[in-house]
């Protein structure tokens, strides 16, 4: 999954891919990690998976639902981030609001696991938010998680080893309910993650939305891919997934976005593709695979489609799998307004 | 109450002796096989074999012991053959005996397991 030399080459094609994961939905219980006091309270996340010059920029927020102790999700990682910081204000808010009429955004609470077997590449805290890198096979990361506390969802197993075989990194989000009463956070209180990751092609994690739900649960998220050109990917528009938005993206959009904090990455022209998700999690069993080269050819692998170690996984792919993945299981119940 | 519960069924943790053996995998959430057939009135040693990463609990039994687990009991299952914890990538064995024919559900309790599909039969016949 890291091949430098694909990466530059991709690099080379200047290639801008973002994704926005966001939800129009009412508070959804999800979570991967389920703390002691068998709390689930965590909302969908909207989140932004920009690509420019090799590197995935993923932009999240994860929304104080109330509530004490700890909960949190895990969420597969396409490659190793260079950093974890704290996001922009409102490049998620902007990005919703450019394709559709105003409305709730949604931020996502992570949680932090690691155990024999697993190596923590990264720590961070933002606010209440605690961010652990991971990397371990899925097994490896449960046993973490087991060890800090948190009980998996029955879903885990196998979703975390359909990740596990093309990306062994994982992050962990651990939002601390109390911690973000002491520090006076209110109910809907919203915490921006920006995370970098450099990588070759763009990837959408999906099926990681479902995690924590069962499978006549429905999952409904918008994804948006902000790229230099018009992208290619797999899957094709099916029943549970169609394009809701394609266009190039205004100069007043990108501009706002490249006012935000750390945002200064944003090109000067782009396209803005969004993607609607309202599937049941039974068949949500795939994730988001772009060619962000130009050349039109989506990997099958990365999308989940068919088998393929981590060879096959294209590095961009697997940041914004990360990336969109992420939000999804921390938050429940979050809504954006 | 247990006891009543479990009428037809004789449970035993004592050395196999059993004539009859089946093997439980757990993978995914599932049991493989869900559904088992033994012979009633013969001792029956069912190895549980977790291939999860996660906790499992295997608990067989008619519909009342069922009912009864589902409002919760004990959060570690054991010195009772019939009820079960398997830690994740572990294996556990425990002998039972079917007294009378009949099917008898086995179900793991933890939170959310038996709807996401954790369950199968046992037939006793």
């Amino acid at each position: 999954m890291r091949h430098f030399a694909t990466r530059s080459t991709i690099v080379s094609a200047a290639t801008l891919v973002g994704v926005l994961v966001g939800t129009a939905s009412p508070a959804l219980a999800c979570a991967g990690l389920i703390g002691s006091n068998g709390a689930v309270n965590l909302g969908r996340t909207t989140t932004l998976a920009a690509y420019h010059d090799g590197v995935e920029h993923y932009v999240t927020a994860f929304k104080f639902l109330g509530g004490g102790g700890q909960f949190g999700t895990l969420i597969p990682l396409p490659d190793v981030p260079t950093s974890v910081e704290r996001g922009g204000a409102w490049t998620l808010q902007r990005l919703v609001r450019e394709t559709q009429p105003p409305r709730v955004f949604a931020a996502a609470p992570q949680a932090a696991a690691a155990r024999d077997g697993v190596e923590v590449l990264l720590q961070t805290r933002v606010d209440a938010l605690d961010l652990t890198v991971l990397k371990g096979g899925g097994a490896a990361v449960a046993d973490w998680a087991h060890e800090h506390g948190f009980r998996l969802s029955p879903d885990a197993p196998e979703v975390l080893d359909f990740y596990a075989q093309r990306s062994p990194i994982f992050l962990a989000a651990v939002f601390d309910g109390d911690a973000a009463q002491q520090r006076g956070q209110q109910l809907g209180d919203g915490t921006p993650v920006h995370i970098t990751i450099p990588i070759a092609n763009p990837w959408v994690p999906l099926r990681i939305l479902g995690l924590g739900k069962q499978p006549v649960d429905r999952v409904d998220a918008d994804v948006f891919l902000l790229t230099d050109q018009t992208p290619s990917m797999l899957p094709l528009p099916r029943d549970g997934l169609s394009v809701f938005h394609s266009a190039a993206a205004s100069s007043r959009l990108l501009d706002d976005l490249r006012a935000d904090v750390g945002m200064d990455w944003v090109p000067q022209s782009a396209w803005l593709t969004e993607l609607r998700i309202n599937s049941s999690v039974a068949d949500l069993r795939y994730d988001l695979a772009v060619d962000a080269s130009g050349e039109g050819r989506p990997s099958a692998a990365a999308a989940g489609i068919e088998t393929g170690g981590p060879d096959q996984l294209p590095d961009l792919v697997a940041a914004l799998l990360f990336i969109v993945g992420a939000p999804a299981l921390l938050l429940a119940g979050w809504r954006f307004a | 109450m247990l006891g009543a519960l479990l009428a037809g069924l004789t449970v035993s943790s004592a050395p196999v002796s059993a004539r009859e053996a089946v093997t439980i995998r757990f993978h995914y959430s599932h049991f493989e096989p869900s559904v088992v057939t033994v012979p009633a009135g013969v001792q029956v040693t069912v190895t549980l074999r977790n291939d999860d990463p996660i906790d499992h609990e295997w608990i067989v039994g008619p519909p009342a012991v069922h009912e009864v687990h589902r409002h919760g009991t004990e959060a570690v299952h054991a010195g009772r053959a019939t009820e079960v914890t398997v830690p994740a990538l572990s294996t556990r064995t425990t002998t039972i005996t079917f007294d009378d024919p009949g099917e008898y559900a086995y179900i793991c309790h933890l939170p959310g397991h038996e709807e996401y599909g954790m369950k199968g039969i046992m037939v006793a016949r």
